[in-house]
């Protein structure tokens, strides 16, 4: 149940989407994914301003809650799956995976399998598969939420650092407030049923982040900003924002 | 690990194996105490010595039955994994043809063994269809659900990268499946030995070696409650074995599969 959704998305900028549970942020990314389509209206993704079709959009890349990996595949073949379903040999495809494994650094236990992982590591395996189509467009769906706090503040690091040295387009969905103020250049705020954009608000923050940003009283104000616009809008009576 | 491995065992095969001692010493015990008739009950005893004496022909017997399950188990494992795999693809076709499967569940197997005689002949072709009559649906059944049970974000995954039909069976549904598919084929290995005893009843009379179904019948006819008994025990080892071999190689493929169980 989305409304009045009117939205201009540049490119390379990072995005958080926030809003109360079931206020239709993940449906509003997978009407960008082409995994849904919309009952009126239309997501453009330029340059590929007409693909219409799932699978057509290869310059994609979506990161589900729980990494979601396959089992019986190891880290390396896990990452290299997006290419090979996209018709790449397996030989090819394992080869060009090793370099967004590297970048998240998890190259050295490529031959390893998703039971053998933590939480976060699996976490980073599921952004390199993301990565490794080259995507110009990354989603991600409450990426960290069942992750604990030090994980997540981590995670939160290494995705800001990887977004500065590759410059493509970043829609986070998130309900975390701080999450969100730490990542991104550019917060929507969504209101309860039915979503709409309450809130688009510019982060006033330097570009260089870390932890010691969370504890900046720029941070903490902008948080706050965000914060405010959860409350006002049926974020904070039915659902924990920041669990 | 290594170290373990005689502690583990021998909580889960001691506690079976002192059962099995009791009950044939009570059995033993009760049955002389209160001299029950031999050819109602006969002691364990007898029965052993009832199955040494006829060891060549319980083995041959052995041999007939385990040929028609294994081959009506293996039948039904290629047919059944290949019809629930259709069935997973059209929801039309498994519309239309499940009820039809389950009909070979329901079907009471007894009275139809005379049909597979008219049709098959004696022997054992009619005795494998028997058993596959019998062990097919629980495979169908749980390859359908298996391959049912695939992760909605999973197969959202493939579809954001265009996967292809074959590419989404054989990397993403089947794998998944496989758990589900391995429980099917267990359940149909005991259920083929089954399905082969009962046909031997009507359809095992032939030129060849008579199964295992023919000597309990014979042994019946004759009275010889202690080679009926050996018959009957030698059967349930052979639903067992199967068992044993099904289950022991789907552990080592579902390890090899990461996948629970």
């Amino acid at each position: 149940m989305l409304e009045d959704i009117d939205l201009v998305i540049e490119a390379g900028s990072f995005v958080a989407l926030l809003g109360p549970s079931g206020c239709g942020k993940s449906t509003l990314l997978r009407f960008i994914s082409g995994l849904d389509q919309p009952a009126s209206g239309s997501v453009v993704l330029s340059p590929e301003a007409n693909a219409q079709e799932p699978g057509t959009r290869t310059k994609l890349g979506f990161v589900f809650q729980d990494a979601q990996l396959l089992p019986w595949r190891s880290v390396l073949d896990n990452v290299a799956l997006p290419l090979e379903l996209q018709g790449m040999s397996r030989t090819e495809a394992r080869e060009r995976a090793r370099g967004p494994l590297a970048e998240v650094e998890l190259g050295d236990v490529h031959e390893r399998f998703p039971d053998q992982l933590s939480g976060g590591m699996r976490m980073r395996v599921s952004i390199a598969r993301a990565l490794v189509t080259e995507p110009s467009v990354l989603l991600l769906d409450e990426p960290f939420a069942a992750l604990d706090e030090l994980t997540r503040q981590r995670l939160d690091e290494r995705l800001r650092k990887l977004w500065q040295r590759r410059r493509m387009t970043v829609i986070f969905v998130t309900h975390a407030l701080a999450e969100a103020a730490f990542l991104a250049e550019r917060a929507l705020v969504m209101s309860r049923r039915p979503g709409r954009i309450v809130l688009d608000q510019r982060l006033q923050l330097p570009e260089e982040r870390n932890l010691d940003l969370r504890t900046d009283p720029d941070f903490v104000a902008q948080t706050a900003l965000l914060y405010g616009a959860l409350s006002r809008h049926g974020g904070l009576d039915d659902a924990p924002i920041d669990p | 690990m290594k170290h373990s491995t005689l502690r583990d065992f021998l909580p889960s095969i001691l506690p079976p194996a002192l059962t099995f001692v009791v009950v044939i010493a009570l059995w033993e015990g009760v049955v002389r105490a209160f001299s029950v008739p031999r050819f109602l009950v006969p002691p364990p005893s007898d029965v052993l010595l009832a199955a040494w004496s006829e060891r060549a022909a319980l083995f041959g017997a052995l041999l007939t039955t385990a040929q028609g399950a294994v081959l009506g188990f293996l039948l039904s494992a290629s047919v059944g994994t290949t019809v629930g795999l259709a069935f997973s693809l059209s929801r039309w076709l498994e519309r239309g043809l499940y009820p039809y499967a389950l009909f070979l569940q329901t079907v009471p197997i007894v009275a139809v063994a005379p049909l597979l005689v008219l049709w098959f002949g004696p022997g054992l072709r009619a005795v494998s269809v028997s058993a596959f009559i019998v062990s097919v649906f629980p495979i169908i059944a749980n390859t359908l659900a298996g391959l049912r049970s695939v992760d909605p974000r999973l197969s959202d995954l493939f579809r954001l990268y265009g996967a292809k039909l074959g590419d989404t069976v054989l990397k993403l549904r089947l794998p998944t499946a496989i758990p589900s598919m391995m429980t099917g084929l267990k359940v149909a290995s005991g259920l083929s030995v089954i399905g082969a005893i009962v046909g031997e009843f009507v359809a095992g009379f032939s030129e060849g070696s008579a199964g295992l179904g023919i000597t309990v019948l014979a042994a019946y006819r004759q009275l010889r409650t202690d080679l009926l008994f050996a018959a009957v025990l030698l059967a349930s080892l052979l639903g067992l074995l199967l068992f044993a071999l099904v289950s022991s190689s789907s552990t080592l493929l579902l390890r090899r599969l990461r996948a629970p169980g």
